[in-house]
């Protein structure tokens, strides 16, 4: 089976630091791969690489096998690879639907689009509120609801909605549960497996080892700049896990 | 996500009543300018029988005309959480200017007043040239440009005014009206109110409109959203330039002549106008509407005190006192509970 995406051997350094060196990452259709290690161990500039954000300076990546060079987060968006930051790119003082098309407005057809330039509030209000039933989130009754009103589990939904609404290939998630209660980061976890089922496969950055184990089907650990080995939540434990990404344990020699 | 968490935002029945009250205005926030506007207007007329006259509202209106058309362009600027100080400089530069191609140059009117449009325009952009490609923070950048366009016009105009009369009657023409009633409605403020209805049109139902908002909002999340902030920022201090560009014509009409003297108090006028129409100084919430009634209140406190007897310097004092109070509004409003 090809990856839908593979990096080989990303390099990049920051004069003399190298936050990362040498590091290959699959990513296979239809699973959920966690992406986990230590801090400095080159996960985020790994991920930011992948999505656009940094220019690696050696190694190659490849999108459904066909090599890719993203300059800009916007050419890795062209492609189909949708990020969601840690920072959640929303703005607060818009509406779920504003939010949902932000950068991406629809236009009312004919001379009221094209001349005077209309948004057709009312298709992008109808996609947004299917666009968030399609993902079990349909509660949010009011799609004209301004994003500051919402609890950070449901603008976490907002932000997952776009990535899993406009994502054709790749959805990454940058520590999706991490500013979560228990409750929401469940609803988040949940959230995540029905981008999956939907047949996009998904990167899940994250430090909480309980939620890589509970929704990851391959496990990414990264360590010293490079990846130390893939494993599985049935292949390893926990403490397993942390112990090779810590460097308390020799990671398993072959990928699996 | 929790499937109960909507039941919270609602406005729940043992709130107290100043809650209830901050909701509401958070989520209608032309709502608080709106009753001041009403409440003063009401006050004067009790006041003052002769406040409520038509001949007066004309006045107040020719009044506020300018300085709205600059509060303006402001409110483009303020919602994306920077600030112009150079908007009334930049006005009457562009008025001086305007009259120099006429008078000296010995163009024809409208071309002196597309090119003055134009020069507006251009300063306008060197603003949002400073503040995008030099990353200089909006105060600083027009804090100099404020200084350098007086300085200039000081140049340009010789310190003379220029008589209304010496000029083709295009440039004076904003300052003629169409009698409705007693009620004298001048072109340059319906040239005004179009520009308000045209701009209340594209920041809600235009893509430009919502990147403005959310550029000022969280220029980082706009930008990763893939919104080109730079453009953005641009295009909004160009745009303003060219508001007051016209801001300076209607101004030409308004004293029938152009004067390189006046205007220095139009700089913070024009933020006042925006911040008590309820446009946040942080950037990404208000409205033109808001900016519209922000103005409405400044003139109507003006003329109000005048006719009540009231000293100018008092006027001022009580302006700036509203200026505390509506400040002091939004830190509330913006602290609501979600």
């Amino acid at each position: 089976m090809t990856p839908v995406l593979q990096a080989k051997g990303l390099t990049k350094r920051y004069g003399r630091v190298v936050a990362i060196n040498g590091s290959d990452l699959e990513l296979y259709p239809g699973e959920i791969l966690a992406v986990i290690g230590d801090n400095g161990a080159g996960k985020s500039s790994l991920i930011k690489a992948l999505s656009g954000a940094l220019v690696p300076d050696e190694g190659e990546i490849y999108l459904d096998g066909r090599q890719v060079h993203f300059r800009t987060p916007m050419d890795a968006r062209a492609a189909g690879i949708e990020t969601v930051y840690q920072t959640l790119a929303v703005a607060p003082g818009l509406d779920i639907a504003d939010n949902l098309f932000l950068g991406r407005e629809q236009r009312k057809p004919g001379p009221l689009g094209s001349v005077f330039r209309m948004l057709d509030r009312g298709r992008m209000r109808s996609e947004a509120k299917r666009h968030m039933s399609e993902l079990g989130v349909a509660t949010l009754q009011n799609i004209g609801q301004p994003v500051e009103s919402l609890s950070g589990g449901q603008r976490q939904a907002v932000a997952v909605a776009r990535s899993a609404a406009f994502g054709s290939k790749v959805v990454i998630l940058d520590e999706p549960t991490a500013a979560l209660g228990v409750k929401e980061g469940n609803r988040v976890l949940q959230l995540i497996r029905d981008v999956r089922d939907r047949g996009l496969p998904v990167i899940l950055i994250s430090h909480n080892m309980p939620h890589v184990f509970e929704v990851a089907d391959r496990i990414h650990i990264q360590r010293l700049g490079r990846r130390a080995t893939v494993i599985t939540p049935k292949s390893h434990s926990m403490s397993e896990a942390v112990a090779i990404m810590t460097g308390a344990a020799e990671p398993p020699p072959e990928p699996v | 996500m929790a499937t109960t968490a909507t039941a919270d935002f609602d406005v729940r029945k043992n709130d107290s009543l100043g809650l209830r009250v901050q909701h509401i205005l958070h989520a209608n926030p032309v709502l608080g300018p709106l009753a001041v506007l009403v409440v003063a207007i009401i006050a004067f007329s009790i006041v003052n029988g002769r406040f409520l006259t038509a001949t007066n509202l004309s006045l107040v209106l020719q009044q506020v005309t300018v300085i709205a058309t600059l509060a303006l362009g402001q409110t483009l600027i303020i919602l994306t959480a920077g600030i112009d100080l150079s908007a009334g400089a930049i006005a009457v530069f562009s008025s001086i200017l305007t009259a120099t191609f006429c008078v000296d140059a010995g163009m024809p009117g409208i071309v002196a007043l597309l090119l003055g449009f134009a020069c507006g325009t251009a300063m306008g952009a060197i603003n949002g040239f400073l503040v995008t490609r030099l990353k200089l923070p909006p105060f600083i950048v027009t804090l100099g440009t404020l200084t350098i366009f007086f300085s200039l016009n000081s140049v340009v105009s010789n310190s003379e005014t220029v008589r209304g009369t010496d000029m083709p009657s295009l440039m004076t023409w904003t300052g003629n009206s169409i009698p409705i009633g007693n009620f004298r409605l001048t072109y340059g403020s319906i040239i005004m109110l179009l520009l308000f209805a045209y701009f209340f049109y594209a920041l809600s139902r235009t893509a430009w409109g919502k990147h403005v908002y959310a550029t000022g909002d969280d220029a980082e999340a706009a930008r990763l959203a893939g919104i080109q902030t730079g453009r953005v920022l641009f295009s909004v201090y160009t745009v303003a330039g060219l508001l007051y560009a016209i801001g300076g014509w209607i101004l030409i009409g308004r004293l029938a002549s152009a004067s390189p003297n006046v205007g220095v108090e139009y700089n913070l006028d024009s933020i006042t106008a925006v911040v008590l129409g309820g446009t946040s100084l942080f950037g990404g919430r208000g409205s033109v509407i808001g900016t519209l009634i922000g103005a409405l209140i400044v003139g109507v406190f003006r003329n109000g005190l005048q006719l009540g007897g009231v000293e100018v310097v008092w006027q001022g004092f009580a302006i700036g006192l509203l200026v505390l109070v509506a400040v002091s509004l939004d830190q509330w409003i913006r602290k609501v509970k979600t």
